[in-house]
């Protein structure tokens, strides 16, 4: 559902551009709103939230489908916790579907899925530790790693029960915001994947704002 | 050539753990129709590396789960192959019915007045069977929801096959890698039943014949190899 904003990034109180490959760690206090851009398109933006005060709880992608009986997020979804409860809320998309199934690229996935020669490609989960290892006052590891969302990918499910990953439907300028409920550490990894015609092979920069 | 190494009838509503090696098979039946086998894996000498459903759907470009696909880890390994399946559709997406979902729906129903036929939810199952292992909410992961079909419509709404139900349905799990297996038979969360389903289901653990270069999951999709040869870089190390 595309849904267009009504804030002004003039009076956004951050403002920070993330490159391709790297990552972005922060505190989202209860209230605030964020807006991840896609500046040049097609772009994925593999996130993981928790709740600030206990990061046993987190974005669970199974809770939010299921609560809401949806595989895809958008405006009005509400993004659930492992314990049920609601963290943030999609407040504003101008891309109108957001994938939460797929998860997030990570050099032994790479083997997988494209060839055993990629394993030493960087990839989103090796961000995830990078953040994980340079930022230990958050209290994360990998054991916190689980699903996530991508925003701004596009992974439709056939009625065969197939999934698909289809031509990106972002464009350079689309956004994704959402108000948060609790306290909130986001952790996002501008995703570096080389393989994907979904980025057209060609991963960019995006723009996180947060307003008060 | 396999051999039948363990039978039990596992009740429903209830929760269990075990090894399984490589090399080895699990055949778990539906006996009445309608029950959901609840599952997660995670490698026992290293129990951060754990069943990973999106790598899983997105490795082999599908949402359900049948014969022919591999259940992989977020090390890239493969933990089981599907080897046979006659219910067609399992689900790994759905995740459990938490203990506030289980009291809107049936009602409590505890211990004390019930004994052993107390209604559990599934992520409470799940959580006392990972205690066990030192294992606690940050490493539960997203679960198979095996003999539940759930199904979406173009615009990705989500659907609950009762239909699908059929006694009898079986599906076997043949282990690439030595394996700690957890398990409930606690209801889906979609499960539309009024009342609290009590359906039990058989577990046999069997020998595997070896797998063969013709093999079935082995060729089901060119991931399935490479996963196969990610095992076979860990199995070196043995």
């Amino acid at each position: 559902m595309i849904r267009e904003s009504q804030l002004n990034p003039a009076d956004a109180h951050f403002r920070d551009t993330v490159p391709a490959g790297d990552y972005f760690l922060k505190v989202l206090k209860e209230g605030e709103t964020l807006r991840i851009l896609d500046l040049e398109g097609n772009q994925a933006a593999d996130t993981l939230f928790f709740n600030a005060k206990d990061t046993a709880e987190r974005y669970s992608a199974m809770d939010t489908i299921r609560e809401q009986g949806n595989v895809f997020l958008t405006a009005g979804t509400v993004l659930r916790s492992n314990r049920n409860r609601p963290m943030l809320e999609i407040t504003a998309d101008t891309c109108g579907r957001h994938d939460t199934l797929g998860g997030a690229c990570a050099t032994e996935s790479n083997t997988v899925r494209y060839a055993l020669e990629k394993r030493c490609m960087h990839a989103c989960r090796d961000s995830w530790m990078r953040a994980v290892n340079e930022h230990e006052e958050y209290g994360l590891s990998k054991r916190d790693i689980t699903h996530n969302i991508n925003f701004f990918m596009n992974v439709p499910v056939t009625a065969e029960g197939g999934l698909t990953f289809a031509d990106g439907i972002s464009a350079p300028g689309k956004y994704v915001e959402m108000k948060a409920l609790m306290d909130i550490t986001v952790l996002i990894s501008n995703c570096p994947q080389l393989n994907n015609p979904c980025n057209g092979y060609n991963p960019t920069p995006i723009e996180v704002l947060i307003w008060h | 050539m396999t051999e039948l190494l363990y039978d039990y009838t596992m009740p429903s509503g209830a929760h269990w753990s075990f090894r399984l090696r490589r090399g080895t098979a699990l055949r778990l039946t539906d006996l009445e129709g309608g029950a959901n086998v609840g599952m997660l894996f995670y490698n026992p000498e290293e129990k951060l590396e754990r069943y990973n459903a999106p790598d899983t759907l997105k490795g082999q470009h599908t949402f359900k789960l049948t014969r022919g696909n591999c259940l992989y880890s977020d090390m890239g390994r493969v933990f089981a192959s599907i080897v046979d399946d006659s219910f067609g559709w399992h689900d790994t997406v759905c995740g459990n019915l938490d203990d506030a979902r289980l009291l809107e729906k049936y009602g409590e129903h505890n211990y004390q007045q019930y004994r052993n036929d107390w209604t559990l939810s599934g992520h409470a199952s799940f959580l006392t069977e990972l205690a066990k292992y030192g294992l606690g909410e940050r490493d539960l992961a997203a679960n198979l929801n095996l003999f539940s079909k759930v199904v979406t419509d173009d615009n990705g709404q989500l659907r609950f096959d009762a239909g699908a139900a059929r006694a009898g349905a079986q599906i076997t799990l043949r282990f690439e890698m030595d394996t700690l297996v957890v398990m409930h038979t606690c209801p889906h969360p979609l499960n539309p039943a009024s009342d609290y389903p009590r359906k039990p289901v058989r577990v046999e653990m069997l020998t595997a014949a070896p797998v063969a270069k013709d093999d079935y999951c082995l060729n089901f999709r060119p991931e399935n190899a490479r996963a196969f040869e990610n095992n076979r870089l860990y199995h070196l190390g043995l």
